[in-house]
C-alpha cells in the first residue's frame, strides 16, 4: 500500500511538470523508456518466479502429470478430472477441516502470546535486548531440527514434557500418537514456531506509538488496560491486520513440521490439504492431483490476500 | 513514520529531475540497463551442465550413500571399477529422500547421470517413464542373482537393474534381557506375544516395530504378512488380518509401545539400543549403529512364522544401479561395463562385508555367513526374499499406502482389524 501510495503521489506531483504538448504525445520519450527499464527488471522477476509456477501448476493441475510426463514431456490432458479426484476423496474433508483447525489454531496462539510477549518487552528492562534476540531462536531453527526436536520432547514414554507433567501426577498424554490429540501436538509446535514473527512485528508496531498518547492518556486516567483498549490496539490495528493476514497465508500452507511430527498420522489425524499435496505429488507421484490440491490453497490463501487488501484500501480512502 | 519519510523524498526527487539537465536521466537510463544484466545472465546460465555429448572417457553417477560408513565403502569399489574398466567417474552422493524427485528433475532437462543407483521399489516407476534402458541390451549377465533381487530389478520382462547387495527384515534380540528372564528368542507368533509380555516391565517393552505412516511401516508389516500367506493384490483378506490382529494384539497388551505408530526403523533401533525393548524389527544396516554400544549384546532370528513349519518370506531392500536412457550410446556400454564389474562376485562380498549387507547371489552365501557369522540369519532370508514391486510393480505405492493407513486405523482403534484394509483402501 506503500508503494501505491507513493506512486499516485509521484504522478499528480509530476503532471503540472509542464512540457510542450508537442513532447507529451510521443508515446515514447526518453523519460518514458527509462521508467519502464526500472520496471522491466521486477517485472521480468515476477514472471519468472511467480508467473510462471502459477500457471504451471495450473495446467499440471489439468493434466495427467506422472513421473513418466517428466522423461516424455507428455501429459494427457484430463480437464477437471484432477479436481474431481481431490474432492470426492474420503481425505478431502477431514484435510480441509483439519487445514482450517490448524490454521485457526495457530494462529490464535501465536497472536495472543506474540501480542503479550511484544507488550512485555515494549518496556524497558534490564536484559530485555537480550531476551527479545533469544525469542527469535525458534525462527532461526531449520524446522527439520525443530520438529525432530520436538518430537523426542512430546514422546508417550520418554519425553521430557510427559516426565515433566507426570511430577504434578498428569498421566501421559500420548501427545503424537492417539487421533484426538495428535492435531493439538502439531498445533502447539507450530504456535511455537509462529511466536517470534508476532513478536517481532507487533513489537515494531507498538514502537512506533507516540510515548505522548500515553502521557496524554494518563492525565484522563487510561492506564494499564484502559490505555491497552483506548491507546495500543486501536493504534496497532494497521500492524494486527498485516500480522494476521501474513500469518494466516504461512499457517495454511504449513509442511515441514507436520510431516516432520506426524507424517499425517497417527491414522491421517493430522492431513492437511498441504500435507494431501505433498504425498499425492512427492509419494503416489500423482503431480496433476497434488497440483490440484495446491491450487486449492492458493485459491484459499487469495481469499485472504484480497481481505487484507480490501481492508487496506479502505484505510487509504479514509 | 515511514510513509511521511518517503512521501518527502519523492518530492525531492521529482523537483530535482525537472531542474537538473538531461545528463542525469542518461546516467538514470545506464543504471536501470545495468540492472537488467545480471537477469540476463542468469538466464543464460541455465542452459549448459547436458551430458549428451563428449567422449566416453568420463562417466556420471548417481546414488544417495551420503553417510558413513556407507559413503567410503562404496565411493572406494566405484574407484576400483573405474579404474579397471578405464573410465573417471564424478559421483554425486544425494540425501536419500531427494533422490526420486532429483531424478525426476535430471529427467526432464535431460541431464540424467550416465549410472543411476535406485532403491529397488522405485526402479518399475522409473522404468515405466522410458528412462532406464534394459541392460541385456548391453550384454549385462545376469545370471546367479536371487529370483526376488531380479524381480525388483525387471519391468515388463526385461531386467533394468541389479543391486551387488541386498538387505532385509529379521528379529533383533538383546541377548542379557532374554537370558536373564530365561527365554529364548521366538520363533512363532504365539512366542512372540508371550515372549514380549515377559520381557515388557517398567519402562522396558518387550519388542519395538515401526508401524509409521510411511513407506517404512508398510516394509515392516510384510514379512508378517507375506509369511501368514497374505498378498499385496488382496489386501483385505483374512492372512493379512491376521497379522494385523498380531500386530495389535502387541499394542494392545502393552507388549510394545503405542508410540510405534509413529517411530522410523532408526527410532525402533534407537529404543533397542537404549535398553527400552528387549527385541526389534530391523534390518542389517543398523548393525553398525548397534556395534557403537559395546555394552549391548544382541543377536538376531528370522522373522516368527504364525505356525510352526510355515517358510518365512522377507521383503528384499537394497539398491539397484541402472543405465539412464542418455541417448549417448558409448558411454551407455561403459555403464554397463561399470555395473557388470560393480555386481560381480568379489564387489559383492567386499560391500557386503563393509556394509553389512547380503550378496545378491545365492551361490556366495556360505562364504559370506563364514565371514560373517552374524550375519547368518539375513543372509538365509534373503535367498528367497521377495521384492515389494515383483507382482504389482507400478501400483506398489498405492498397495503401500494402503497397508500402512491400515495399520494406523487399527492401532489407534479407529477402524477395526476387520474393517481396516477395507477402509484404508478408500483413500
Amino acid at each position: 500500500m506503500t508503494s501505491q501510495s507513493l506512486h499516485s503521489k509521484d504522478v499528480v506531483i509530476q503532471t503540472p511538470r509542464q512540457k510542450p504538448t508537442a513532447r507529451k504525445r510521443s508515446r515514447f520519450d526518453k523519460e518514458t523508456i527509462t521508467k519502464i527499464l526500472f520496471v522491466v527488471p521486477a517485472g521480468l522477476f515476477m514472471v519468472l518466479y511467480f508467473g510462471y509456477p502459477v500457471v504451471k501448476n495450473i495446467t499440471m493441475s489439468l493434466q495427467d502429470y506422472t513421473t513418466k510426463t517428466f522423461f516424455t514431456g507428455e501429459a494427457p490432458w484430463v480437464g477437471l478430472q484432477n479436481y474431481a479426484t481431490v474432492i470426492s476423496s474420503n481425505l478431502f474433508g477431514p484435510a480441509m477441516l483439519n487445514t482450517a483447525l490448524f490454521t485457526v489454531g495457530s494462529i490464535i496462539g501465536q497472536f495472543v502470546i506474540g501480542l503479550g510477549l511484544a507488550v512485555f518487552f515494549n518496556r524497558r528492562f534490564p536484559l530485555s535486548g537480550f531476551l527479545r534476540a533469544m525469542l527469535l531462536l525458534p525462527w532461526l531453527l531449520p524446522l527439520i531440527v525443530a520438529s525432530a526436536t520436538w518430537r523426542s520432547i512430546l514422546d508417550q514414554d520418554s519425553g521430557i514434557l510427559n516426565q515433566f507433567l507426570g511430577t504434578f501426577g498428569i498421566p501421559a498424554i500420548p501427545w503424537l500418537t492417539s487421533p484426538s490429540v495428535a492435531l493439538i501436538a502439531v498445533i502447539i509446535v507450530n504456535i511455537w514456531v509462529g511466536i517470534p514473527f508476532n513478536v517481532t512485528l507487533l513489537y515494531g508496531g507498538l514502537q512506533d506509538i507516540p510515548e505522548e498518547l500515553y502521557e496524554a492518556g494518563s492525565l484522563d486516567g487510561a492506564t494499564g488496560w484502559k490505555a491497552f483498549w483506548h491507546i495500543t490496539w486501536p493504534n496497532l490495528r494497521p500492524v494486527v491486520s498485516v500480522v494476521l493476514v501474513l500469518g494466516v497465508v504461512y499457517t495454511i500452507k504449513v509442511l515441514d513440521i507436520i510431516l516432520g511430527l506426524t507424517n499425517g498420522g497417527p491414522a491421517n489425524a493430522t492431513q492437511t490439504i498441504a500435507v494431501r499435496s505433498y504425498q499425492e505429488s512427492f509419494v503416489n507421484f500423482q503431480f496433476g492431483v497434488g497440483a490440484a490440491f495446491s491450487n486449492i490453497l492458493i485459491l484459499i490463501s487469495l481469499v485472504f490476500a484480497i481481505i487484507y487488501l480490501r481492508a487496506n484500501r479502505r484505510a487509504v480512502d479514509e | 513514520m515511514p510513509p511521511k519519510e518517503g512521501q518527502a523524498s519523492n518530492y525531492q526527487l521529482s523537483k530535482g529531475a525537472t531542474v537538473k539537465n538531461h545528463a542525469k536521466k542518461h546516467l538514470t537510463k545506464a543504471l536501470a540497463v545495468a540492472a537488467l544484466v545480471p537477469l540476463a545472465l542468469t538466464a543464460c546460465g541455465g542452459g549448459g551442465g547436458g551430458n549428451s555429448g563428449g567422449d566416453a572417457s568420463t562417466l556420471t553417477l548417481m546414488d544417495y550413500y551420503n553417510n558413513e560408513p556407507d559413503n567410503l565403502a562404496i565411493k572406494k569399489e566405484i574407484e576400483s571399477c573405474a579404474s579397471e574398466i578405464g573410465v573417471k567417474i564424478e559421483r554425486e552422493a544425494v540425501p536419500g529422500k531427494d533422490l526420486i524427485q532429483k531424478v525426476l528433475q535430471k529427467s526432464s532437462s535431460k541431464t540424467l547421470p550416465d549410472i543411476l543407483m535406485l532403491d529397488n521399489p522405485d526402479l518399475q516407476e522409473i522404468a515405466s517413464t522410458g528412462g532406464l534402458v534394459p541392460l541385456e541390451e548391453f550384454n549385462v549377465n545376469t545370471d546367479g542373482f536371487a529370483q526376488g533381487m531380479l524381480d525388483a530389478g525387471t519391468y515388463e520382462g526385461k531386467v533394468y537393474g541389479l543391486a551387488p547387495t541386498a538387505n532385509t527384515l529379521g528379529i533383533f534380540y538383546n541377548k542379557k534381557l532374554l537370558a536373564d528372564a530365561g527365554l529364548t528368542p521366538p520363533t512363532t507368533w504365539d512366542e512372540l506375544k508371550s515372549t514380549a509380555k515377559a520381557l515388557t516391565s517398567g519402562d522396558q517393552y518387550g519388542v519395538a516395530f515401526s508401524a509409521i505412516a510411511t513407506y517404512e511401516g508398510a516394509w515392516q508389516f510384510l514379512p508378517f504378512m507375506w509369511t501368514n500367506g497374505g498378498d499385496e493384490t488382496n489386501l483385505d483378506s483374512p492372512e493379512n488380518k491376521e497379522a494385523l490382529q498380531l500386530w495389535k494384539d502387541l499394542v494392545d497388551s502393552g507388549s510394545a509401545s503405542k508410540s510405534v505408530i509413529n517411530w522410523s526403523q532408526g527410532d525402533v533401533k534407537d529404543q533397542f539400543a537404549a535398553g527400552k525393548a528387549a527385541m526389534m524389527v530391523n534390518g542389517p544396516w543398523q548393525i553398525n549403529a548397534l556395534n557403537e554400544n559395546k555394552d549391548l549384546e544382541w543377536d538376531t532370528v528370522l522373522i516368527p512364522v504364525k505356525e510352526a513349519g510355515q517358510k518365512p518370506v522377507a521383503p528384499l531392500g537394497g539398491e539397484v544401479w541402472t543405465i539412464p536412457e542418455t541417448g549417448n550410446k558409448e558411454k551407455q556400454a561403459k555403464a554397463a561395463e561399470f555395473i557388470s564389474c560393480f555386481t560381480r562376485d568379489s564387489t559383492q562380498l567386499s560391500l557386503a562385508t563393509q556394509r553389512n549387507t547380503i550378496p545378491t547371489k545365492p551361490e556366495l552365501a556360505d562364504e559370506f555367513i563364514a565371514e560373517k557369522p552374524d550375519m547368518k540369519a539375513f543372509t538365509e532370508q534373503v535367498a528367497d526374499a521377495r521384492s515389494r514391486t515383483g507382482k504389482l510393480g507400478d501400483g506398489w505405492p498405492k498397495a503401500a499406502t494402503t497397508i500402512y493407513t491400515a495399520i494406523q486405523l487399527a492401532l489407534t482403534g479407529q477402524a477395526s482389524v476387520d474393517d481396516a484394509f477395507k477402509q484404508a483402501a478408500k483413500g
